[in-house]
């Protein structure tokens, strides 16, 4: 594992349209949040580690370089990850490397997107070659639809308990964005609003899916030594796990997904975690889509393969149940794509040390955070607890 | 009142011309003579379709050339109801993977040949693991379009 690691602070802009601001002026909201969080100043900073997800998303293709004032990387060493969805948990995962490794103390890591000024469906179709994915990607929706409708078939789930399940997740996070002051989507809804929604890609509907939303996440992550001098809670990183598919969709089994079993299975190993649903307090999983989320939860061990609808239904995964997932409303609700998967680690971080306002699990000692991305390719999760 | 901020309305229009390489080059020759060609592993034995290369997961290069089945049965499906920049074609249309006969690993392409406007209609014409078959164009570029779609064989 390298040198002990731990998320000394975190800062969210707030998500949604923002066309109020120029992409730096909402990156640099994002810098100035963790930077209040924690006290520190761009001086305590070591290196700096940002990303975007295509950064065509917005036209402009080099983002760290625009940024650079934005991220006050003026004189740092400074690196860029992009891995699609997953591109904030790679984000994590970078600072952590370079923490863990020894070779700096201190480092800001920034996920941020501006999805609003252009066209994310056709952004994401360019992350395929043109002579034969491209077109059937149909953006997001079109690969995870077709993912969860392979994991459906597999484990002979019926059409209506999939969807009555979905309908519950979809229900339950719109109701829980309402307690997180950083959400894009607040909207109270119902099953049958939920249910009979416009379709996207069936059977995924508008209620089903996350909106293309503004926005940034800046977390710092400090070596031990640091940590401890700050005196203050900090969330220590106990495990982390990334694995990708091969490229075609075709080739890889989608429904018991390998990347995802994998990558959680060696942050497990990591930090000791043997039984997830009974040692996890509380889970941050990368969820854009209803169907696709039931479908994780068997990945991460959370649930027996075709358990999930079954215990979403029994309201383990709600926030009063057993394992409560995306208490902040998650992906379904926000979903600034570069930013989405450092916020599953910055709500992690909040959780464990105690910080999630309103949507706090009381008592949450160890969190799971997830992101996940590329043609139904990637997968990365970091474990987060109070005690190193 | 929220003051309203202004906008710039920009393009980044780039060309491309992007190399097929020998692998993608036959494979599309094929498609101009109706075949659809998959490549066989010497190591794991399957066959890959569309051809590569080389296996993914053996890391050695497939050099067997073999026509696949243009037949297959449907592994999974799902019916795109919204309009984005570059589509392949109009909404509604339904994407599917087909697990072409004899192939080891699963095709992506459109299913049709039947009204697509009702879902309803469409869940009686499209079931997971019902037998395709390719529907090829009269006029055909060497590109992936030239199978229009995949139609459930009756």
């Amino acid at each position: 594992m390298g040198r002990a690691v731990a998320v000394v602070g975190v800062g969210q802009t707030r998500h949604g349209r923002r066309m109020d601001v120029s992409y730096p002026e909402l990156v640099r909201e994002g810098v100035m949040a963790v930077f209040e969080d924690t006290g520190l100043t761009p001086d305590d900073i070591d290196g700096v580690v940002s990303g975007t997800m295509p950064s065509m998303m917005e036209g402009v293709a080099l983002t760290h370089f625009y940024f650079a004032d934005a991220i006050q990387a003026v004189g740092k060493p400074v690196l860029k990850t992009e891995t699609c969805g997953s591109t904030g948990m790679s984000i994590a995962h970078t600072a952590y490397y370079w923490i863990a490794s020894g070779m700096a103390d201190v480092i800001l890591a920034v996920g941020h997107e501006k999805m609003n000024e252009g066209d994310s469906q056709a952004t994401m179709t360019t992350v395929a070659e043109p002579f034969y994915q491209r077109p059937f990607i149909s953006g997001a929706p079109g690969v995870f639809s077709m993912q969860s409708a392979i994991w459906k078939d597999r484990f002979g789930l019926s059409d209506e308990k999939v969807r009555e399940a979905a309908a519950y997740i979809s229900k339950t996070h719109h109701d829980s964005a309402f307690d997180n002051p950083y959400a894009h989507i607040k909207i109270r809804t119902t099953i049958e609003q939920i249910v009979n929604a416009r379709i996207i890609t069936y059977p995924v509907r508008l209620l089903d899916v996350c909106p293309n939303s503004d926005g940034v996440c800046a977390v710092i992550f400090a070596s031990e030594e640091k940590a401890r001098k700050m005196g203050r809670k900090v969330a220590w990183v106990k495990g982390i796990g990334y694995r990708g598919d091969e490229y075609f969709f075709g080739d890889s089994d989608k429904a018991e997904w390998v990347s995802a079993i994998e990558a959680a299975k060696q942050a497990y190993a990591q930090a000791g975690i043997k039984n997830p649903r009974k040692e996890l307090d509380v889970a941050e999983v990368y969820n854009p889509f209803t169907f696709q989320e039931m479908m994780l939860y068997e990945c991460f061990g959370f649930a027996a393969p075709g358990e999930a609808p079954d215990l979403v239904l029994k309201g383990t995964f709600a926030r009063q149940g057993e394992l409560p997932c995306d208490p902040s409303g998650g992906v379904l609700c926000t979903n600034p794509i570069g930013a989405s998967g450092l916020i599953r680690v910055a709500e992690a971080a909040l959780q464990v040390t105690g910080k999630g306002g309103a949507h706090q699990v009381p008592g949450a000692r160890l969190a799971l955070a997830h992101a996940m991305g590329g043609v139904a390719q990637f997968n990365g999760v970091m474990i987060l607890g109070s005690e190193l | 009142m929220v003051k309203e901020y202004k906008t710039i309305k920009t393009q980044v229009a780039l060309p491309y011309e992007i190399a097929y390489g020998a692998t993608w080059t036959r494979f599309f020759e094929g498609f101009k003579e109706r075949k659809i060609y998959g490549t066989k592993c010497p190591q794991c034995a399957r066959i890959l379709v569309p051809a590569r290369a080389f296996c993914p997961r053996c890391f050695v290069d497939t050099e067997d050339w073999v026509e696949v089945s243009q037949e297959g049965s449907l592994v999974s499906w799902n019916y795109v109801n919204y309009r984005y920049f570059g589509m392949p074609t109009e909404p509604p249309y339904v994407g599917g993977l087909i697990r072409l006969d004899g192939t080891d690993v699963g095709f992506l392409h459109l299913i049709g040949g039947f009204g697509l406007s009702d879902l309803e209609e469409v869940k009686k014409n499209v079931k997971s693991g019902m037998k395709v078959r390719a529907v090829w164009s009269d006029e055909r570029q060497g590109n992936i379009m030239d199978i229009r779609y995949f139609e459930p064989i009756k």
